[in-house]
């Protein structure tokens, strides 16, 4: 296999894997019978005009959760495409944390217990599949499937009874508190005297920023991150070098789904501020692309996050300009980066070697 | 007593509806995995191929042409797994989710752009679908106790599709295990190198099986939005081709458990709703939500090995690099 300098690993050949995923998107758009060009002129405009730069920020906050998920597992080539259900049980945490909680603690004691309650929930429901792989030999990816509908049919089971919302049909929880609620970014922006358009974004973004300096930290500047990598690059040698496979894999397994569940923070805690069904809306699967762009690496994951927070800010202007370009657009063409930048990552490495390597060789 | 054979006559018969996709699916399943290519990507050539059913059944008025086009619809998905997992040896799991993703974008894309209609298709009029079949004596033979009603009731008056997803299990228990192409395919998905050394090849036989997959989840999906149903609705797989999926697991890889673990799924799915409302002794109100997810927890605990054991082939997943 040709491996490619740094360099081109991470800075080129994500904008080829993009361009490309761009490209085949603008043939479905152009077989629909509109502009491609129009097309993402509008995406453009409606991720980043005036107003929509905090949706965007919205969005991308979910993903570079879920991205630093999927990242995590993946730095120990574990699949973990459980993040769908790890988020909706970080949701059921701060849910269980406010409602129990904010009648008898401070507001701002009980968002700590339920950002801790989520990372909690969010690890707890990715443990048991780390765990039965490293221990049991069941395969990751079938568990974590699993667990994503076991999640789901939790979720409907709990908000259809034991926790609706007293004296209503809609499954969903009573609203929690003002006081526990993440305070919006507009909000924090007028209260220092400026003016900010009003946008779901919250402090979670923030917390989006720090968990990607944890995860670059922990990944390649902590003795467990050292054994993650080296189980990523071969289990067998890693074990041979006395790390304790088992235990790592259950131990990324935890950090990841506490990632995943921390998207919940975004959405039930900073956005909807009650438990609803099915909020995690695919982010999950996002966060796959999301990793898979950025390479693992926190910084990549940041861009790319960013990237399809547009993506899905924008797809939803689609709606309004085009009588036949829906926001699903907005999935095509994730599905096709993760297409060109996960299943064929191995067509273009040679071709790209050849293509800009070819001088420097022909120099040696 | 004729009341209560009855009652699970139609609870039987609800079972092969809901279990028809399943089989299909999970067929579909077994021999692209028994072949060495993982498959989670099920459930999208599960809904690429309702889309495409309904959409040309729709434009053109024949369920025969819509059946063509689940199909094509379905293996073109299965060429786009393959070129990734067998030509240039990608991830498979990988492969499989931009395949799911891709499926869910590019139905309701193109369904929104043909019939501007929220993502759906219009409803499909009776000779635009595969409506049930009576078969011969349904009718005469009713009044025979037990056997009449079950032949008129269970066996007969269903649509093509359902026997067709019942006569796929012998077709393919007959294809992997009485065929010498079987007998490769197999071996491709235990011990590739086997098989290369005796001058086949494995991604030639890795292309036939998700090829036959591609068939095979293509009829799923016209069942689903043409034959079961009368149109195709976003999302309409719901979850069927993991659900399928699951059941291949649980069913150990082989066509007869494979197809028992649908049966038990669709019997689930089936008896679940019934039990809405329901008083049930020491619990209470049925948890019914439970119930309905109850075939991902019987998996999860199957694959762990605490009951039995589900081993899957020896070289699912693993790339097959040809030596020089």
């Amino acid at each position: 296999m040709t491996s490619l300098p740094r360099w081109l690993d991470i800075g080129v050949l994500p904008l080829v894997n993009l361009a490309l995923a761009l490209l085949a998107a603008a043939v479905v758009v152009a077989l629909v019978g509109e502009d491609p060009l129009d097309v993402f002129a509008v995406l453009l405009q409606g991720a980043f005009g005036p107003g929509s730069l905090g949706y965007t920020l919205y969005y991308a906050t979910n993903f570079v959760f879920t991205g630093l998920a999927a990242a995590l597992a993946f730095q120990a080539r574990l699949f973990n495409i459980g993040a769908e259900g790890q988020a909706t049980l970080g949701g059921l945490g701060i849910a269980l944390a406010c409602l129990s909680l904010e009648a008898v603690l401070p507001g701002w004691l009980v968002a700590l217990v339920a950002i801790a309650g989520a990372a909690l929930f969010g690890a707890a429901w990715a443990v048991v599949p780390g765990w039965l792989q490293a221990y049991r030999g069941s395969h990751i990816v079938i568990t974590t499937i699993m667990f994503n509908f076991l999640a789901s049919g939790l979720m409907v089971w709990l908000l259809s009874g034991p926790m609706m919302r007293p004296g209503q049909g809609s499954p969903q929880t009573r609203l929690f508190d003002e006081a526990v609620r993440l305070p919006a970014v507009h909000d924090l922006v007028r209260a220092l005297g400026f003016e900010a358009a009003r946008s779901p974004l919250n402090l979670s973004f923030l917390f989006a920023l720090i968990a990607c300096a944890a995860v670059w930290v922990l990944i390649w500047r902590t003795k467990f991150g050292y054994a993650l990598r080296a189980i990523g690059h071969s289990e067998e040698a890693a074990r041979y070098a006395g790390i304790p496979v088992r235990r790592a894999v259950v131990a990324a397994m935890a950090l990841s789904g506490a990632l995943a569940g921390c998207m919940a923070l975004n959405e039930v805690l900073g956005v909807q501020h009650k438990l609803v069904l099915n909020f995690s809306a695919g982010y999950g699967f996002t966060g796959i692309a999301v990793a898979l762009m950025g390479r693992n690496h926190p910084l990549g994951i940041l861009a790319a996050g960013l990237l399809f927070g547009a993506l899905f800010q924008g797809g939803a202007e689609l709606n309004f300009e085009f009588e036949t370009i829906t926001h699903e657009l907005a999935l095509v063409i994730q599905g096709l980066v993760i297409l060109f930048s996960g299943a064929l990552a191995y067509m273009f490495t040679p071709w790209l070697a050849r293509l800009l390597l070819a001088r420097s060789a022909a120099h040696a | 007593m004729p009341e209560l054979w009855i009652d699970l006559l139609t609870v039987l018969d609800g079972t092969a509806r809901l279990a028809a996709p399943l089989i299909l699916c999970a067929m579909a399943g077994l021999v692209s995995e028994r072949s060495g290519i993982v498959d989670i990507g099920l459930e999208g050539k599960l809904l690429a191929g309702a889309f495409a059913a309904a959409a040309v059944a729709t434009l053109t008025g024949s369920p025969w042409a819509g059946l063509a086009a689940a199909l094509a619809a379905s293996v073109m998905l299965a060429l786009v797994h393959g070129f990734a997992c067998i030509t240039h040896r990608g991830e498979q799991i990988v492969s499989g989710v931009a395949v799911n993703i891709l499926a869910l974008g590019m139905t309701v894309v193109v369904a929104n752009a043909l019939f501007r209609h929220g993502g759906h298709t219009p409803a499909l009029g009776a000779g635009e679908r595969f409506s049930p079949i009576a078969l011969p004596f349904a009718e005469s033979l009713i009044g025979i106790p037990l056997l009449g009603p079950l032949y008129a009731e269970l066996v007969s008056g269903h649509n093509l599709l359902v026997y067709a997803a019942f006569l796929s299990v012998l077709l393919v228990w007959w294809l992997l295990w009485r065929t010498r192409f079987g007998l490769r395919l197999r071996a491709a998905g235990e011990l590739p190198e086997a098989v290369d050394s005796a001058g086949v090849s494995v991604s030639a036989l890795r292309y036939r099986g998700i090829l036959i997959a591609g068939l095979l989840c293509g009829l799923a999906g016209a069942y689903l939005s043409i034959a079961h149903g009368a149109g195709f609705v976003r999302e309409m797989s719901a979850g069927k081709g993991f659900l399928a999926l699951a059941a291949l697991i649980f069913g150990r890889w082989k066509p007869l458990p494979v197809l028992f673990a649908c049966l038990l799924f669709g019997l689930l799915d089936t008896v679940a709703p019934r039990l809405q409302g329901m008083e049930l002794p020491l619990i209470g109100p049925a948890p019914v939500a439970l119930v309905s997810v109850l075939p991902y927890a019987m998996t999860v605990v199957l694959l762990a090995g605490f009951f039995g054991r589900a081993i899957p082939p020896r070289a699912l997943g693993r790339p097959f690099v040809k030596e020089h």
